[in-house]
């Protein structure tokens, strides 16, 4: 613990420092490959749609464990298909959990329903209360799409308006609107790849993922948004800085992730080997996965994109530009020192500078400043704000003015 | 020195507050949250209105749905709607595989003739009305409703509790108006018909065919006569229940309690092709007036021809109750007819509605989403959700303390008394805002756990950043909770934005998710700066912290310097 303390105070002084911003192309590059992944998982093996989403027929039987086996799911699926009910001709039946068989058929109408559901006892020999069932239509499954869609557009409208108003800047609504895509796609490749069944639930995680997603980036851009309050006076490049940031947020990150997944992890284990298949391992399933798909884009891909994006911007470019310059300077800082060998004979003559250690040529001489009798050097950048802190500072009235009321 | 009063005293406003709200759930007296079905075991059924429908047509849908249900004796169903598209028929319990049939049948709009009322003596005895008390003693049944003219106000004059309704041609300027008030007065029809009570009628076999129902109006069966007399209709107000079987004589009930012996089905609803409510010109009443379709037309006809000139009825049944029976004054062939009485523009457009859509104002898709969960599965549901709540609380506090060391007391703490109060908002919720827990909802709890310890990371994160900076425990509790506090709140509107358009946008178990993750962000908020803060500073007093003791979690070693400042210097900074 104590180690992984230091490492949190190394990363904030930037004493130990991982380089996000810097290496960006090649956290771009990785999410790219990532997200192709998906996107082609998506395209050629699609969605495993669960029934609220096709329509049919769900039945759980709930049985003592000693009897969720193979075999009495084949005795299921045999009464089942026996039943004479022609749509159910060949169900699909699966232990699900420690206590539970599952079977699911297309769609039924009530009667049939009422056949199939009372095979299924008889075989089993489970009392009427050990029996779930759930008869969807399709249309229901379509619609809780539909308003999914709505409420991710107007979810991401408020979002995108929020992070403006919250941080003064379109681009940090940008870069967190990206790293969210990321995510939910990497989510919905994941449910591709894995064949994992979609269902209500994991739309509702995704939803979730959302929301979780976008607090993760806010934190961090927040950091970044302190670091990078005043450019001006920073001694550091904005790309830099905002490197800081994640560093230092990096700790709270994993803190922070590894909390949220604690829960989480422990719904989808009980959900998953406890219950069977359900709303509740839908649910963690999707957010596990988003989460950790959540941690990653906040630190690879929001932030280095943010980096990125200012980066055109002329106060950035300044900034940059004097972080540049100072590094330069600091590389070796006594570089423009003369150097006296010892020995040498203090005296008014020094040794002539040699060319390479000074720039040869003086700079040329700018134009007088018309009438004044000075000359005033043009800035290099804007003028810094007064540091007075708004504290009156004692001022001096020009000479006309003085002693005069 | 004020300044060092303040945690306390916040602290301890905060535990007032709590105390508060336990006092109040104590009024409220139930120390167990309302379960959702799929905890709790029972039926819910979805149905999903098709088109888009007006708010108002879909409580008015759900109102007549939960009359069904409930007048079919279970009394707990819960009818609610949802969005601007679902009705939602809850039932808890038993898994009640009739009822989802009650809820999923539309709504059956048949046309029948009378064969009897309680009124005529037809079918034996006139039996007297369910309400003796009740004034239409007197009337016909249906009373004034007679085939006029479509320009005549009919029935105007009969003194009929409730609107009186007519039969006339549409658009026909023809008067041969029988002016309704052939009153009521007295029972005209003779029983002429041989009291067919008599055992000797050629009975139709029962349960088959029951010939023309013209012809059968006239001389019913014995068996469905003797079905008449011994059903009792209910006491006014309530929904006469009977089984609506187009292929059967039907035995039942208006809304005034007056019975009637009806023939088999002749016209469907479903041949009804528009029923509008309005005024026509020149006139002043209200009239619906209907439209059939080809084969309605044909058999409205049959029936129009039949009864015209004569005092019998014929009756729209709804769902097994009689709307209106009104008597035939003119011929109708070309399928289109008005029924008039004293309607009101409410009772005309209801009645209207009613004839378009069967019961409900609105039409819903054939195929209601239906949902049955078995009692033992919704124990294991229950448990699976408390355990994994549970076991993630626990690691999380495991998690905190291992880490944050003295610190994780206070996340510990802050949990825990985060757990209270949102307990106690789910007893209050759910019992002034119908908040069911369900296990989504639970699952939206133990979500929230990450978002509420993160709040606390972020913030103990800062503090030990402003102490590696240089300051002291106090000052760097004060200036870390000035920047936790903005990222705090930022992260938590987020979180609380996905949570309210989850909320709204969602159907069905969604929004127990959203709500819960809602409501336990919101107390996130209230616990971090009401409990966690103050707690915080006030913990900062003690050397055990403000001195950095191997196991505060503020130690030089954990934090990775030198020493722990003790004073911060006046200026604050180093």
């Amino acid at each position: 613990m104590g180690r992984f303390s230091r490492l949190g105070n190394e990363l904030y002084t930037g004493k130990k420092s991982i380089d996000f911003i810097g290496r960006r192309w090649l956290w771009y590059a990785m999410s790219a490959v990532i997200v192709v992944i998906c996107v082609f998982g998506l395209g050629s093996k699609g969605l495993d749609y669960g029934i609220e989403f096709t329509g049919g027929a769900e039945y759980k039987v709930t049985l003592p464990s000693s009897q969720v086996n193979q075999d009495t799911a084949d005795e299921v699926r045999a009464a089942v298909a026996d039943s004479g009910v022609d749509d159910a001709s060949s169900p699909v039946v699966t232990t699900s959990g420690q206590e539970q068989i599952l079977i699911q058929t297309p769609p039924l109408s009530g009667d049939e329903s009422q056949v199939i559901g009372d095979a299924i006892l008889e075989t089993t020999g489970a009392s009427a209360d050990d029996l779930s069932q759930t008869e969807l239509g399709a249309s229901w499954g379509q619609e809780i799409a539909k308003r999914s869609l709505i409420g991710l557009a107007v979810f991401l409208v408020l979002v995108v308006l929020f992070i403006w108003a919250y941080f003064r800047e379109w681009k940090m609504s940008v870069a967190a609107i990206v790293a969210l895509a990321h995510d939910v796609l990497i989510t919905i490749g994941v449910y591709a790849l894995s064949g994992f069944e979609v269902t209500p639930a994991t739309v509702t995680g995704l939803l979730t993922i959302l929301g979780f997603s976008l607090y993760d980036t806010v934190v961090v851009f927040d950091k970044v948004r302190e670091n990078t309050r005043n450019l001006r006076e920073m001694k550091m490049g904005y790309a830099e800085a905002a490197n800081l940031a994640v560093n230092q947020t990096l700790v709270r990150s994993i803190n922070t992730s590894i909390v949220a997944l604690l829960p989480v992890g422990a719904i989808l284990y009980v959900g998953a080997f406890q219950l069977g298949s359900g709303s509740l391992k839908d649910l963690a399933l999707a957010l596990f996965v988003g989460m950790a798909a959540g941690l990653y884009s906040s630190v690879f891909i929001a932030t280095p994109l943010l980096a990125h994006m200012k980066s055109g911007e002329t106060a950035v470019q300044q900034a940059e530009r004097r972080a540049k310059a100072r590094q330069r300077a600091m590389a070796d800082r006594y570089h423009a020192v003369p150097a006296f060998p010892s020995g040498t004979p203090a005296g008014d003559e020094r040794p002539a500078p040699s060319a390479a250690d000074e720039p040869a040529e003086p700079s040329p001489a700018r134009a007088e400043a018309a009438g004044k009798g000075r000359v005033a050097p043009s800035a290099h950048g804007p003028v810094a704000p007064s540091r007075a802190s708004g504290r009156n500072q004692p001022s001096r009235k020009p000479r006309s003015k003085r002693g005069q009321k | 020195m004020a300044r060092r009063q303040r945690p306390s005293r916040t602290l301890l406003g905060f535990f007032v507050g709590l105390a508060i709200t336990y006092g109040l759930v104590a009024l409220a007296g139930t120390w167990t949250p309302t379960l959702g079905l799929d905890l709790q075991g029972g039926t819910r059924i979805t149905l999903i209105a098709e088109g888009e429908p007006s708010e108002d047509n879909l409580v008015e849908a759900s109102q007549i749905i939960d009359q069904r249900v409930n007048g079919s004796g279970v009394s707990e169903a819960e009818v609610t709607t949802q969005g601007n598209q679902f009705v939602v028929v809850e039932i808890p319990g038993e898994t009640q595989r009739d009822l989802v049939e009650t809820v999923k049948r539309q709504a059956q709009l048949r046309f029948r003739v009378v064969a009897c009322t309680s009124f005529d003596t037809r079918c034996g005895a006139p039996t007297a009305p369910a309400d003796p008390t009740e004034e239409p003693t007197e009337q016909v049944p249906g009373a004034g409703v007679t085939v006029v003219p479509s320009e005549e106000a009919t029935g105007s004059e009969t003194p009929a509790n409730r609107a009186p309704l007519g039969f006339s041609e549409k658009k026909n300027g023809k008067k041969n108006g029988t002016p309704t008030e052939e009153p009521s007065a007295e029972v005209t029809e003779e029983p002429t018909e041989e009291p067919s009570a008599e055992p000797s009628e050629p009975a139709q076999p029962a349960g088959g065919d029951y010939g023309d129902p013209l012809v059968w109006m006239d001389n019913p069966d014995p068996a469905s006569i003797q079905a008449f007399q011994d059903y009792e209709c209910p006491p006014q107000g309530e929904v006469a229940l009977v089984e609506d079987d187009p292929d059967k004589p039907l035995v039942t009930c208006d809304d005034e309690g007056v019975k009637y012996l009806l023939s088999v089905a002749m016209i469907e609803g479903t041949e009804l092709s528009s029923a509008d409510a309005g005024i026509p010109q020149q006139q002043v009443d209200w009239i619906v007036s209907l439209d059939f379709d080809g084969s309605g037309t044909d058999t409205f006809t049959t029936i129009s021809r039949a009864l015209v000139g004569t005092e019998k009825q014929f009756a729209i049944v709804l769902d097994g109750q009689v709307l209106s029976a009104p008597t035939m004054d003119a011929l109708i062939t070309n399928g289109q007819a008005q029924i008039s009485g004293n309607f009101t523009e409410q009772t005309a457009t209801s009645l209207a509605t009613s004839l378009k859509f069967g019961a409900l104002p609105i039409a819903f898709e054939p195929d209601p989403q239906v949902e049955t969960v078995g009692p033992s599965l919704a124990g294991n549901q229950l448990s699976a959700g408390l355990l994994a709540g549970g076991v993630g609380l626990l690691l999380v506090m495991i998690y905190c303390l291992f880490y944050y060391r003295g610190l994780g007391l206070v996340v510990l703490a802050s949990l825990v008394v985060a757990g209270g109060a949102t307990y106690a908002m789910v007893l209050l919720l759910s019992e002034t805002a119908n908040f069911t827990l369900s296990l989504p909802g639970i699952a939206g709890l133990i979500v929230a756990v990450g978002i509420t310890a993160d709040s606390f990371v972020v913030f103990f994160e800062r503090i030990r950043d402003e102490m590696r900076d240089g300051k002291s425990m106090p000052v760097a509790v004060e200036a870390g909770w000035a920047r936790a506090r903005n990222t705090c709140v930022a992260a938590d509107t987020v979180s609380l934005l996905a949570a309210v358009v989850l909320y709204i946008f969602a159907a069905g178990v969604v929004k127990g998710f959203a709500f819960a993750l809602g409501l336990s962000t919101l107390i996130d908020l209230v616990v971090f700066f009401w409990f966690t803060h103050p707690m915080v500073s006030w913990l900062a007093k003690y050397p055990f912290f403000n001195r950095g003791h191997r196991l505060s979690g503020l130690s030089a070693e954990t934090l990775g310097v030198e020493s722990i400042t003790l004073r911060t210097p006046v200026g604050g900074r180093v």
